[in-house]
């Protein structure tokens, strides 16, 4: 007691911050422990099965190979070129329909967040195989169109690009909206009435006040939906219809077909170092967290 | 001097919101030139009829002239006239030159235009060399002087304020208070300005329109409003005052038992409040000419700097169950025989000063 007095409460006030500390320590322990054995392990198992060629030696067997086959080339081309056209699809049906949103009232806009969220929330799979009874040769659609006359013969919507397209989009826009719209409902109200108030008209104070304002939102929406495109599987599987050959898809047939766990690793690495290079480019844009939290 | 700025004549103008009036029949001449202040509490309807001036919220009913033009139709961005937003308004992706520049920009004012007029604004507000700041950067009291620099850097005749000194600390507060005003008179502007703040409106304005319930309740010079306040809300929400319940029975006020001296000639019998502003009250040594007494006992005496308040219960033999409040002016008054708590006391009141609202 006589101590503590002396040092006037020092020894125990340090104890009492180094136990905060591990407290929050602790708290992350969990998560740490579940990254480690969850990603760092698997990921550096890939990483050392990607240098194993068939031999079972070290080699950079895999690697060559995709380096001199044009097959590995056009699926590289083919998945870039998908996640491109999927961004490109919900930037332009995204972003007028948050701005749209960012403007009514609470309560209209929580309504029609509902209608965002509900498909978000639905099965990958069951959203998949609904556009493909919707779009497939005696699909709704085609069936529609042939009834009302329209159309004399079924459009092929689905089992190629644009039925992959048409799928992703969909699958894709929530992941567009959501850190748009809380980018844009942050936006301060009163900075476009002060922009209408110094002389500029509705289409002018849009373009020079609230689109720039409105951009750490969107490159945040483009990144998540261009990245999550790069290893998507389930819905260019089905209504690519085997046409339409991306990454993952490669990488499963690898596994699955030609047990092929070198090549198949291989594809996931190089997949990976893509993945990470865009998301660092992307970060000297924007701030990363607003890829999180949106704002 | 200001015979350019524009006049606005405000008519009827009425705003509902389902059954509830923000504004009701509000009609207000303002003059060219003039420093008027919409004074009422938050809720009253002062910010509603500002937004209506400057178009962005459309009444139901009324008519709003510029000058000799009907604006009442016209879109905000046509109106042509300077406004200083509550919380800035400043665009975050501008630095502070961009902010500036902006209606001198839409005005398509040429590169060497706007800089010369951004750069004479920034010097009307004190900021010189501040112009690539980022808004971020600023500290408060500099973000309130950038935006009224972006409001007055297209020389608009009218200018609206929207409680622009809300946010800033007392000391600054007070500082802002007479730049503004002078601003105010170096320019040729119209100012209409809003504020809860009673004793910034009286500090600022030429002339007064206090607002409540959606209606304009009273119309004046600060000297007027503050004397002469036509009603007990605009006596107890302008200045300091002790509202006491007096009845007036053949045209004789009474407080309680006693008789009261008042300022006009009384012509109603009711129920009245007398008026009683704490600095007119002073102490009473016998009995005053042409002054009412109260009597009664010191139950709190407090220092509060420049004056020390006291507040008195008044015998209720005499007065009724009455509480008064008299501030002392620290000077010669207070010092060694400073009223003391439990203490009887005599206070006096001049007639002259002694007036009843309804």
């Amino acid at each position: 007691m006589a101590l503590v007095e002396e040092n006037l409460n020092e020894t125990i006030l340090k104890k009492l911050d180094r136990k905060e500390k591990y407290t929050l320590f602790g708290l992350t322990l969990p998560y740490l422990l579940l990254i480690f054995f969850l990603i760092i392990i698997p990921v550096g198992w890939l990483f050392y099965m990607s240098f194993i060629g068939r031999d079972g030696s070290l080699s950079l067997d895999n690697y060559m190979r995709m380096w001199k086959s044009k097959a590995y080339m056009r699926i590289f081309i083919t998945t870039f070129k998908i996640s491109f056209l999927t961004t490109l699809i919900c930037a332009l049906l995204g972003y007028p329909l948050t701005y749209f949103m960012s403007q009514l009232s609470n309560r209209w806009a929580n309504i029609c967040m509902i209608g965002v969220l509900i498909p978000f929330w639905t099965s990958l799979l069951v959203r998949t195989y609904a556009w493909l009874v919707l779009l497939q040769r005696k699909g709704l659609i085609n069936n529609l169109g042939m009834d009302l006359g329209i159309i004399s013969e079924p459009i092929k919507f689905v089992h190629n690009t644009s039925g992959t397209l048409i799928g992703m989009a969909h699958i894709m826009l929530p992941f567009l909206i959501l850190p748009l719209y809380a980018n844009m409902r942050a936006i301060d109200k009163d900075c476009l009435k002060a922009a209408a108030n110094l002389g500029a008209s509705p289409t002018r104070a849009f373009w020079t006040v609230f689109f720039p304002l409105s951009i750490p939102g969107l490159l945040a929406g483009l990144l998540i939906v261009f990245v999550i495109c790069l290893g998507f599987y389930v819905t260019p599987a089905v209504l690519g219809g085997g046409k339409v050959i991306m990454a993952a898809m490669k990488i499963s047939a690898n596994i699955e077909l030609y047990f092929s766990w070198g090549a198949a690793s291989a594809l996931g690495v190089v997949l990976l170092t893509v993945t990470m290079i865009i998301l660092y480019i992307a970060s000297k844009l924007v701030s990363i967290d607003q890829v999180g939290a949106g704002k | 001097m200001q015979s350019d700025a524009l006049n606005i004549s405000i008519n009827d103008i009425t705003k509902k919101y389902d059954d509830f009036f923000a504004l009701k029949d509000v009609s207000l001449e303002i003059k060219s030139g003039e420093f008027l202040t919409l004074l009422g509490p938050s809720g009253s309807g002062k910010t509603t009829l500002l937004m209506v001036l400057a178009g962005f919220t459309r009444p139901d009913y009324g008519s709003v002239k510029f000058g000799e033009e009907e604006v009442v139709l016209k879109p905000p961005h046509l109106r042509d006239i300077g406004m200083v937003f509550q919380n800035y308004a400043l665009f975050p992706h501008m630095n502070v030159e961009q902010n500036i520049g902006y209606p001198q920009k839409l005005r398509g004012k040429s590169k060497s235009e706007i800089k010369e007029s951004v750069s004479e604004a920034l010097s009307i507000v004190k900021l010189d060399g501040l112009g690539h700041r980022g808004v971020s950067e600023l500290s408060g009291g500099q973000k309130q002087r950038v935006a009224l620099a972006r409001a007055i850097v297209f020389k608009p005749q009218i200018l609206l304020m929207d409680e622009p000194l809300s946010a800033l600390d007392k000391k600054l507060r007070e500082e802002m208070q007479i730049e503004l005003r002078q601003l105010h008179d170096s320019l040729t502007m119209t100012t209409v300005y809003v504020t809860h703040d009673q004793k910034e409106a009286l500090t600022m304005s030429d002339r007064i329109a206090v607002i409540n319930d959606g209606e304009l309740k009273q119309l004046g010079s600060p000297n007027e409003i503050y004397t002469n306040p036509s009603n007990a809300f605009i006596a107890d929400f302008i200045g300091e005052s002790s509202l006491l319940p007096t009845k007036v029975i053949d045209n004789k006020a009474y407080l309680g038992q006693s008789e009261l001296l008042v300022n006009k000639s009384l012509t109603r019998d009711g129920e009245f409040l007398l008026v009683i502003r704490p600095e007119k009250l002073f102490i009473a040594g016998g009995k005053e000419k042409d002054s009412n007494i109260f009597s009664g006992v010191i139950e709190e005496s407090i220092f509060q700097g420049e004056s020390q308040l006291v507040v008195i219960k008044l015998d209720p033999d005499n007065f009724g169950d009455q509480l008064l409040r008299m501030r002392l002016p620290n000077g010669t008054s207070v010092g060694p025989n400073v009223p003391k708590v439990g203490e009887e006391i005599s206070v006096g009141l001049r007639m002259t000063d002694s007036f009843l609202v309804e």
